[in-house]
């Protein structure tokens, strides 16, 4: 199936970036077609990363700081109010050798003059060999959703992040004890962020260790830990594992098509949005591996639309 | 019943189930779940396709927690199907409409 109708620009992601971008593209009269991705319980879903957090308290603007979700949906709004078309479904392919460029949704083809890549990134998991059968079943990649399940139950949360010590205290609400596994002697997160877990009695931090087995039959019972430092191996009983360990880009679509760096993440032009092909830019976590804030990422979606308005500007 | 779905509660849960004359899905969700509200319109969705085929309920975790329990939810949103009384599919995780009309294709009876 195909839509005859070639868009000036279809934008592939709907975080920060994606939203941002389409805002700024719908006010330029380019009429976006954003094609959002599709419900899952991994940040890989409309609406992004954010999606799976609460409060927000550093976007600029919530003074009184922000549901993720709910800034979201006023980001959606926001873009669907200036003409945006979203389609909920996910790309399963490009072309982008000719123009124009073609963006298909299982089959349904759909074609522009330009595009604007905003995928994202998404949380990694383990990579154990059993941690499939255990999600859902004490194994959570999502701290807001199952929180309230491990009441009066002692867990641990995987990582030194700010994201790992934001899951951690958010889950002393429910559990007696949260857990921080973190792989080296220190911890990756921000001052504040430290602190806060460094201030939080129901929080313990175990230094110098990583998960390397999950145990339990139907359920988590236990998790096997290995000393980083001394290899000296240890069992820790619990019955919910949260993992923050970072994130990868969502760039498989774009494997052999678009310039990427040894890591995945799309790699732009410094101090602008193109990729190696002219007519697709690339906006967000996807291409950023290193501030990876909401607020950076709508940023560089403004960029993308403002690029993007010019790049189809200096085609006619 | 607002759009074809049916609200669980503890109180309701094993008649409804039981008797239900066809299969029927239901959703473990909750107000802070952000993966659930996101795959409710989907739900909306295949409720109004199905009608006759398929039964959609819901039942909210924070007021019926027994019944979360009772079935392992661990996890929300989390998709049981019934039939016959019966659980038959457990499917844990916020999934797009395709993917969850594959999904529940065994309990649909084919068309001829």
């Amino acid at each position: 199936m195909t839509s005859a109708n070639i868009h000036e620009v279809i934008i592939i992601g709907s975080g920060p970036a994606g939203l941002t971008a389409a805002i700024y593209a719908a006010r330029a009269n380019l009429a976006p077609l954003v094609i959002e991705g599709e419900p899952s319980s991994t940040s890989d879903q409309p609406g992004g990363q954010l999606m799976l957090t609460t409060e927000v308290e550093n976007f600029p603007g919530f003074p009184e700081g922000v549901m993720g979700p709910d800034l979201m949906l006023k980001f959606r709004e926001q873009a669907a109010r200036f003409n945006t078309t979203f389609i909920t479904e996910k790309v399963t392919k490009v072309d982008f050798s000719a123009r124009p460029f073609k963006v298909w949704v299982r089959d349904e083809l759909h074609q522009a003059k330009s595009v604007i890549v905003s995928t994202g990134a998404q949380s990694l998991m383990l990579g154990l060999e059993n941690e499939k059968r255990f999600y859902g079943h004490g194994l959570s990649s999502c701290a807001t959703c199952d929180g309230f399940f491990f009441k009066g139950q002692e867990i641990i949360v995987v990582g030194g992040g700010d994201s790992a010590i934001e899951e951690a205290s958010f889950l002393t609400k429910f559990a007696t004890k949260v857990t921080l596994v973190v792989r080296r002697d220190v911890l990756r997160a921000s001052k504040i962020m430290q602190q806060r877990a460094l201030n939080n009695p129901k929080i313990e931090i175990k230094w110098n260790s990583q998960v390397t087995e999950l145990f339990g039959q139907e359920k988590l019972s236990g998790v096997g830990l290995i000393d980083t430092v001394t290899k000296e191996k240890s069992r820790l009983d619990v019955t919910g594992l949260f993992v923050a360990i970072g994130h990868r880009p969502n760039t498989d679509l774009f494997k052999g098509v678009l310039d990427m760096l040894d890591n995945g993440y799309l790699q732009t032009k410094p101090g602008s949005s193109y990729t190696n092909i002219a007519g697709v830019f690339a906006c967000g976590d996807v291409q950023d591996h290193t501030y990876r804030q909401a607020i950076t990422a709508a940023g560089s979606g403004c960029m993308a639309a403002i690029d993007c308005e010019r790049w189809l500007e200096s085609q006619h | 019943m607002a759009d074809g779905i049916i609200t669980l509660t503890s109180a309701n849960f094993d008649e409804t189930v039981k008797s239900a004359t066809t299969p029927i899905v239901v959703d473990f969700w909750a107000e802070w779940c952000g993966p659930c509200k996101a795959i409710a319109p989907v739900l909306t969705e295949i409720a109004k396709e199905q009608v006759g085929v398929v039964t959609i309920a819901k039942l909210n975790v924070d007021d019926h927690g027994d019944i979360a329990q009772r079935f392992g939810v661990m996890s929300i949103p989390t998709l049981l199907v019934f039939n016959n009384g019966e659980m038959k599919k457990k499917m844990v995780g916020a999934k797009g409409k395709t993917q969850l009309l594959a999904e529940i294709a065994e309990f649909i009876p084919k068309k001829n």
